[in-house]
């Protein structure tokens, strides 16, 4: 909504921020060093509100922990947002200068109130009202986010909602005050920044922009189609509608990590070809035509990857990559080769420089500076650049340069999708443990003494009414299927809700059962919420 | 924007060497070119001045003081050399050296010559060997401690603490020779507050606390460092982008550290980043013994 696509940021800045809204983050155990910066400013007197479903290891830290409802974000930013107007703390010089839409959202805000708020998420009004007043009136102020924000039917709505509270206050484009949503992978950031998205050229150069067109078609001397291409979501239903025929997936692995996982196992398996292009046999490598064995990208090539403050990054080849594995770039270039176009054989340096010359963000970051500088954070438009360490600056400018002023967005409470029923009366949640990764791949190839494996988390009073104890095995199901797996029981998840880690799915193929409802604009789907209910195992328990 | 810096004025071994105000005399001594040895201290870490080798004369002060840990001042007068210090610093490497096996600090060695210590020399005296012949305790596959090499520095307990970790898994039981780094009632690791994220290894000075990696490369005779390469590169899981130093040995990777002095990590690691690599070569022997 302030036009781009990173957090504004820096890390050393939470350890000088006052106040710090921890939403839908466990970033003690999923980005466990971002955490210790978070823990250098608690020490220094930030104080945290820990806004989540799961009184979390991270929530342990905050000052106050609102354990809102599964799925209730919008409605509890909504409520921050109404009681700010409605004590008067809104930034109102800023709002005026740098906003737009103001109105409408205060009209749009107005019906939640404190206790229509408490009503929907089940927290407090009085803690509501508390952290409304501690945000809107702290000098400086962060909201730090990830998947407990994104991973929703309406993810972006939330993320929308968010960026409301930043605007009516005036806590973004300042040092110590921002938006912080947390990436979850070491590339993620740079995968966007490089225009791994459908509708995006590299360096968030929107495609449908004519001069941008003409710039890239003139560089690689060829017409490029200007329409936006699909996500990874919509790239399924293509599949299922027969449109999609064939993939080549590089480094993922949907068989195991899509919602609903039976269903994406079987498009995949139907597609006319499939090739992945990874460091590991993974379930989706098995279901494929050809796979193309390549090298570990941090430890055995060289390159750059992005991290959550938009620094830039050099990885560097530690060890020789095994037998026939090769390089991602060779392999593509070689695929080129093939198709009948050649590229040469550029290094990660050349490749680089090519970036370089088209993305405006990275023109400034030489392959020396990063190595001299320790990375550096884009926007770096020129040599003598010192990179950005926060973004929208130009929103506290007398002059906005030309550009609109930010706009506010209307968001509507929802819920979630599915809703709890007779039949399946339990909400599941998931997300990380700390020693794990994603579907194991990698984390799978090491063993230590703190991981427990995928277990389901229920309160000791739902323990208690199913007759379940910690560590027996049980039936979880969900509409779209049932999973055996052990329980633990933790008076630490709220009671009705139940959580689980998807770090195992060999052991406990939970993706059976997550909801794969979706957003419409980020096409993420919703891990977040599923409905299950949980049944004793009947005959002999068998071995966890 | 514009910081201005309140600048001090002080001398160093005869030496005008001006430092910003709240420079320590151990930082002010690097700037003037001077390498003032430490056990206790480090960059990322809050002093906590318990070993002593750090001691410098300031004039008009009756005891040595820990430079790592005082404040350079204005008009201060400073000695590092002094016979005085020169003492000192020899006696506390000799009772270090006395009490506890250094064969894996080269640093402290290299200190050990400079101010002729001679450890040896109270061999005669039987109370020392009271601290020594423990075996190293081996609980889990990622790291072992071996007190015997443990200098009570404390600095593994700031990292778990509130220097990084908050984690609080171990701190100091006992007191005189009876004094150990343990976890709460000596329970086992594994079943203590300890979350592995190695930031203890990452700071202990001695090798008394050090990946299983290492050890076993070094029980086998294969530890051999003129062998070793260290390439800086970025951990591949999360998307905070610590900064790695991946030490690597016959092409295999062998252990993992990260830079004290990067904005992102200030040298600290969580369990993936330090130990989660053992994927990248899953032909060598698992990191489950």
């Amino acid at each position: 909504m302030f036009g781009a696509g990173g957090g504004t940021s820096s890390y050393t800045e939470v350890e000088e921020t006052d106040v710090i809204l921890l939403w839908g983050s466990n970033a003690r155990e999923a980005h466990p060093i971002y955490f210790h910066h978070v823990l250098k400013g608690l020490d220094n007197g930030a104080t945290m509100y820990a806004v989540d479903p799961r009184r979390t290891s991270s929530a342990k830290f905050a000052d106050v922990w609102l354990g809102l409802n599964v799925g209730t974000d919008v409605a509890m930013a909504n409520a921050l947002g109404r009681e700010i107007i409605a004590a008067g703390l809104e930034n109102r010089e800023f709002i005026a200068h740098s906003s737009q839409g103001f109105e409408a959202y205060k009209a749009h805000v107005e019906p939640y109130t404190l206790d229509y708020a408490e009503q929907i998420t089940g927290v407090p009004a009085e803690a509501i009202r508390e952290m409304a007043h501690a945000y809107a009136t702290a000098e400086t102020a962060q909201i730090l986010w990830t998947l407990g924000i994104t991973e929703h039917h309406n993810g972006v709505d939330n993320v929308k909602s968010l960026c409301n509270l930043a605007l009516l206050t005036g806590h973004v484009g300042r040092w110590g005050s921002g938006l912080v949503p947390l990436r979850g992978q070491n590339n993620v950031q740079g995968g966007g920044d490089m225009g791994a998205l459908p509708n995006k050229f590299p360096g968030f150069q929107d495609i449908g922009d004519p001069e941008a067109h003409a710039k890239f078609e003139a560089v690689y001397g060829m017409e490029i189609n200007p329409n936006p291409g699909i996500h990874l979501t919509l790239m399924f239903e293509a599949m299922d509608e027969g449109k999609i025929k064939g993939a080549y997936i590089i480094g993922e692995n949907p068989a195991d990590s899509e919602a609903d996982v039976d269903h994406a196992r079987k498009l995949l398996s139907g597609l006319d070809i499939l090739v992945v292009q990874d460091i590991f046999m993974t379930r989706t490598a098995e279901l494929a035509d050809v796979v193309l064995p390549s090298s570990v990208g941090w430890a055995e090539c060289d390159g750059t990857v992005t991290s959550s403050e938009r620094r830039v990054q050099r990885v560097r080849a530690a060890v020789p990559a095994p037998g026939e594995c090769r390089h991602d770039h060779d392999i593509i270039g070689e695929l080129a080769r093939r198709l009948g176009v050649d590229w040469g054989n550029p290094t990660p340096e050349e490749l680089w420089d090519e970036l370089r010359g088209l993305s405006p963000l990275h023109q400034g970051m030489s392959w020396d500076r990063l190595e001299a500088e320790g990375g550096l954070q884009w926007p770096c438009p020129t040599i003598d650049h010192p990179g950005s360490p926060f973004l929208h600056g130009w929103l506290w400018e007398d002059d906005l340069g030309g550009r609109d002023p930010s706009p506010f967005s209307v968001t509507e409470h929802e819920g979630p999708k599915e809703q709890l029923t007779a039949e399946f009366p339990l909400r599941l949640t998931t997300g990380r443990a700390l020693d794990s990764y994603n579907t194991g791949v990698q984390s799978g190839g090491f063993e230590n003494p703190i991981r427990y494996g995928d277990a389901l988390d229920i309160n000791p009073v739902d323990a208690a009414e199913l007759n379940i104890e910690n560590g027996e095995r049980v039936l979880v199901t969900s509409p779209r299927g049932s999973v055996e797996m052990d329980v633990r029981v933790q008076p630490d998840i709220p009671i009705g809700l139940t959580f689980t880690t998807f770090h195992f799915p060999d052991l406990v193929d939970i993706n059976l059962i997550t909801n794969d409802e979706w957003d419409r604009d980020s096409g993420t789907a919703e891990f977040k919420a599923a409905s299950i209910r949980v049944e004793k195992l009947l005959g002999p328990r068998s071995e966890g | 924007m514009t910081i201005l810096e309140t600048k001090v004025a002080l001398r160093i071994n005869g030496e005008a060497v001006e430092v910003p105000a709240g420079t320590s005399i151990h930082k002010a001594c690097e700037s003037a070119g001077i390498d003032t040895p430490t056990l206790c201290w480090a960059e990322n870490l809050t002093p906590v001045n318990v070993c002593r080798v750090c001691v410098v004369e300031v004039e008009g002060s009756r005891a040595l003081v820990p430079s790592c840990a005082r404040p350079a001042e204005e008009g201060m007068v400073v000695e590092t050399d002094s016979e005085r210090v020169r003492h000192s610093r020899k006696m506390v490497l000799e009772f270090l050296g006395s009490g506890v096996n250094l064969e894996q600090a080269p640093e402290l060695h290299e200190w050990m010559q400079r101010y002729g210590a001679e450890p040896e020399r109270y061999d005669q005296y039987e109370m020392p060997a009271v601290r020594m012949g423990d075996a190293p305790k081996i609980q889990d596959n990622l790291f072992i401690r071996d007190y015997d090499q443990c200098v009570l520095c404390y600095k593994c307990v700031s990292a778990c603490g509130d220097d990084a970790q908050h984690s609080f898994a171990i701190a100091v039981s006992g007191r005189g020779f009876g004094a150990r780094i343990s976890t709460e009632y000596d329970t086992p690791l594994p079943d203590s507050a300890c979350v592995y994220c190695g930031n203890c290894i990452g700071v202990c000075p001695t090798g008394a606390i050090q990946f299983k990696t290492e050890f076993d490369l070094r029980a086998a005779d294969d530890w051999r460092p003129d062998d070793q390469d260290v390439t800086r590169t970025i951990c591949s899981y999360c998307g905070v982008g610590c900064n790695l130093e991946l030490h690597t040995q016959d092409e295999k990777i062998i252990k993992v550290t990260s830079p004290s002095d990067h904005s992102v990590t200030n040298g600290h690691l969580c369990i993936k980043g330090r130990f989660g690599w053992q994927y990248v070569q899953p032909d060598e022997p698992p990191l489950n013994a």
